[in-house]
């Protein structure tokens, strides 16, 4: 009987639920030398949703969102097991067009970094790489991204300024309408706010509201209370393990781990 | 009895300046001694005019034109060489046996005096490639030489580079080649060109090796496959065999303006890219 | 809002295709062309030795290695190819000009480094670089003009002599061992300084006991590269040395290094006497080998020493 089942689980594409996910990973295990940061993590991320990912520092947060766009790759030390796919491709496939992958999978950094270039080349300079080259197809872009992040309204007069003399809550915005300019489908957000003040925090939480409605957004973070009103889903990470992972809502009212509840009640109340 | 280390501390820092006032003066004079006895007789005609009877009238054109063959194809050959072993030890490749040979390689080069290279440059490029004395033999040595000073600078600017600009152009979907070159190499540009100016002067101040490679013709070179004397060996001729004091304080004024002009750029580039950074 | 969603159109994944062959080939063939490049160095300095040796080898072996090199009698043209008084030469100048050098060059660091206001650094620093730049042979035109006569005149002698070559070498050798010192002397942690002048030493007790001692080995490295510059220095010693091939007995006598030797008699050598160049080469190129193997060893062990302290 348990075999039957097991044969019906496997012959399902995608796995259960209406929509299928958009990104999925399966036993996904990562190293860094003899040390091992992620320990077979199973996790889904739906499309138009805001998942969160908590956990305590080296907990594998950042590697596991390093591994989701390939970054990892460039580490000396780096090994992995399992697998991670999008849209049922697996992005470890030897083929896999790392260029093109990693502008479907964007990202925002947790410290702000822009390029040492105007604002405009700034945004521009992804959206050129793929091809892009019409100005006026390059002006509409930066205009769009811009506003998404709500920057555009601050910087829409000096676009040639460079885009270090920013303030730093500017700044993150541009990095995020840089990462925009790419029309990506999974927005990874790497502690965006954890160097922003209150306010510049509150418009790049009220960008994802907007944004989620065409991207899936994974959003690392330091600040609990920060994944309890701003995501949907919740994930907590632990040691390199995936602990616990729910609606946002229930695994902030009603965890079922006991690690959790310390978590989310001992740190930050 | 013993002095007082208060005592001790002011003599030891007024010897430290008397030193480096000796070596600036050094410098200062060495300066204002060849411009003074070289500005006099310099003139646009000196620049333009060939000389005559092997040197004791007439001007410098040639060397001129030679060292400026040499240095230009020098740096020319050496700079794309340089560049890309400095990308390559700091992007292509993990440290390990074959980026530390490759420094090796690079330091040995820097240390080897240039009257090796020189007979190098003879015994290869002159006599067992058949270029003969000429510019191309030169420049190829000179080459050669300056090619560990172009790798470290541009080693180090490159290395200079904020490691999450890396990161911002791999997660913009650049290719490596294009994060190196769009990105790395686009930010640390003043500090490679520095590395460049510096070779540029190494290379018109060289002597013992072009002499042994490029030769000493008078005339002007019509192709880089004729011989050409350049501007320092002139000066060296002119005054080891005392054929004319002023045309060799011209020269040797020519040679100071250039070296400075190429100082002061290269000064001006690094305070601007350390001003960045 | 609406019109702004509209603004941003998503691709759909069908038309974004995730696998690709080409562009990951085209980055392995800039990676080899890459890679044969920096190749260059190492194969520069391969076929150098190679030449060098080629050529210099083979009249080593027909005078003899001890022949060649203890033997003070050169006289090409009757096949007599002895280099001592040119090794003596090239060891009697370089270790004058270790001296000036060294004095100078660290006295400059030290300044540059611990005592000096910005704004004075902002002026020396170029200043000393410039001093890097100007041509050996302004050098040895200067060192014929002032310094010979003045030898001559004041401490007797031809006046071209081992104690000029070691002066003009000496002031050319600075900017090397300023420039390398600095970096060793930067690099020594502010921590030790302030531990220091924390336990009541003064500036210059700290200099001397606490900074000089941590970055003594890459002062080391600073010396023996600069000693390197000098036996190499060519043009500069042609013009101030005298070049006479007797042993020296002072240091107000002419000599003849290894370097003036080649250049000297390249002109016109042929045959055998060429071939001894070479040979003269052989000996000077193995001589800044050792100093540079030295120098590099003793500079590794203090980056190795760095990895530690961190």
């Amino acid at each position: 009987m348990t075999q039957v089942m097991e044969q019906i689980v496997q012959s399902v594409p995608q796995p259960a639920g209406p929509v299928p996910a958009k990104m999925v990973v399966e036993d996904f295990s990562a190293s860094f030398g003899e040390m091992q940061v992620l320990k077979r993590v199973n996790l889904q991320i739906m499309p138009c949703e805001r998942l969160a990912i908590i956990g305590p520092a080296s907990s594998g947060k950042t590697t596991l969102m390093r591994s989701l766009n390939r970054l990892n790759d460039m580490e000396p030390q780096f090994s992995r097991e399992g697998r991670i796919q999008l849209d049922g491709h697996d992005i470890y496939h030897p083929q896999t067009d790392v260029p093109a992958l990693r502008r479907r999978v964007g990202m925002v950094y947790a410290v702000p970094t822009p390029l040492p270039w105007s604002i405009y080349e700034n945004i521009t300079y992804g959206p050129r790489l793929a091809g892009v080259t019409s100005r006026q197809r390059l002006d509409a872009l930066v205009e769009s991204s811009l506003r998404a992040s709500f920057l555009w309204d601050e910087v829409k007069d000096r676009l040639d300024m460079p885009g270090t003399d920013l303030s730093g809550g500017q700044q993150q915005r541009l990095c995020l309408s840089r990462v925009l300019a790419l029309e990506p489908e999974v927005l990874l957000l790497d502690e965006p706010c954890s160097g922003l003040d209150p306010i510049s925090t509150a418009r790049i939480e009220e960008a994802m509201v907007e944004l989620k409605r065409k991207y899936s957004i994974v959003l690392v973070t330091n600040n609990t209370k920060q994944a309890a009103r701003a995501s949907d889903r919740t994930a907590f990470f632990l040691m390199g393990e995936l602990i616990e992972c729910g609606p946002t809502v229930e695994l902030f009212t009603n965890p079922k781990h006991q690690r959790t509840s310390d978590y989310i009640t001992g740190h930050f109340g | 009895m013993r002095i007082a280390p208060s005592i001790t501390q002011r003599i030891a820092v007024s010897i430290m300046w008397t030193l480096a006032a000796v070596a600036m003066g050094v410098l200062a004079f060495i300066i204002t001694y060849i411009l003074w006895h070289g500005l006099p007789h310099l003139s646009w005609a000196f620049l333009t005019e060939s000389p005559k009877s092997m040197g004791r009238e007439g001007g410098v054109f040639p060397m001129i034109v030679g060292t400026l063959w040499v240095t230009m194809l020098a740096v020319v050959i050496a700079a794309p060489v340089g560049v890309a072993t400095a990308i390559y030890l700091t992007e292509y490749t993990h440290e390990g046996k074959m980026t530390a040979a490759i420094r090796f390689g690079a330091d040995c080069l820097a240390g080897i005096p240039s009257i090796i290279f020189g007979l190098f440059g003879f015994v290869f490029f002159v006599i067992t490639l058949g270029m003969g004395l000429s510019v191309i033999s030169g420049a190829l040595t000179v080459a050669l030489m300056v090619l560990p000073t172009i790798i470290r600078t541009s080693e180090e600017a490159i290395r200079a580079v904020p490691r999450a600009y890396r990161d911002v152009a791999y997660g913009l979907g650049s290719t490596r080649w294009q994060m190196v070159t769009r990105v790395v190499v686009r930010s640390a540009l003043p500090g490679i060109a520095t590395g460049v100016v510096l070779s540029v002067g190494r290379s018109i101040s060289e002597t013992a090796a072009v002499m042994l490679t490029a030769g000493s013709a008078l005339g002007l070179p019509q192709s880089i496959f004729q011989s050409s004397r350049t501007l320092s060996l002139h000066f060296y001729i002119l005054s080891r065999e005392g054929i004319s004091m002023t045309n060799a304080y011209a020269t040797a004024s020519v040679l100071i303006i250039a070296i400075m002009a190429i100082n002061l750029s290269a000064y001006w580039l690094m305070r601007r890219f350390v001003g960045k950074a | 809002m609406s019109t702004m969603r509209a603004q941003i159109p998503v691709q759909s994944a069908a038309r974004r295709p995730l696998l690709a062959r080409r562009r990951l080939d085209s980055e392995r063939v800039i990676s080899w062309v890459l890679f044969l490049m920096a190749l260059s160095a190492l194969s520069g300095l391969a076929v150098i030795t190679a030449f060098i040796f080629k050529e210099g080898i083979p009249i080593i072996a027909k005078v003899g290695l001890r022949r060649f090199i203890f033997s003070s009698h050169w006289y090409p043209l009757e096949g007599e190819f002895g280099i001592l008084p040119m090794i003596v030469g090239s060891l009697m100048v370089t270790a004058g000009a270790m001296v000036i050098g060294m004095v100078f060059g660290l006295g400059c660091a030290i300044l540059l480094t611990q005592y000096c206001p910005p704004r004075m650094v902002s002026i020396i620093k170029p200043a000393i670089e410039l001093l890097a730049g100007i041509p050996s042979v302004v050098y040895g035109f200067i060192g014929v003009a002032i310094l010979v006569p003045f030898i001559r005149d004041y401490l007797g002698g031809p006046g071209l002599s081992v104690l000029a070559s070691s002066i003009v070498l000496g002031v050319m050798m600075l900017p090397t061992i300023t420039s390398i010192s600095v970096d060793a002397l930067r690099a020594v942690p502010k921590s030790y300084i302030e531990g220091s002048i924390a336990l009541g030493a003064t500036e210059w007790q700290t200099t001397h006991m606490v900074v000089l001692k941590a970055a003594r080995s890459g002062i080391v490295a600073a010396v023996i590269l600069g000693m390197g510059r000098a036996v190499g220095e060519t043009m500069a010693v042609i013009m101030v040395a005298g070049n006479t091939l007797e042993l020296p007995h002072s240091i107000l006598d002419p000599v003849r290094t290894l370097t003036s030797n080649i250049a000297l008699e390249m002109g016109y050598a042929a045959g055998d006497h060429r071939k001894a160049l070479f040979a003269t080469g052989v000996v000077l190129f193995v001589i800044i080998m050792v100093l540079n193997t030295i120098a590099l060893r003793v500079s590794r062990r203090r980056s190795k020493v760095k990895v530690l302290a961190k």
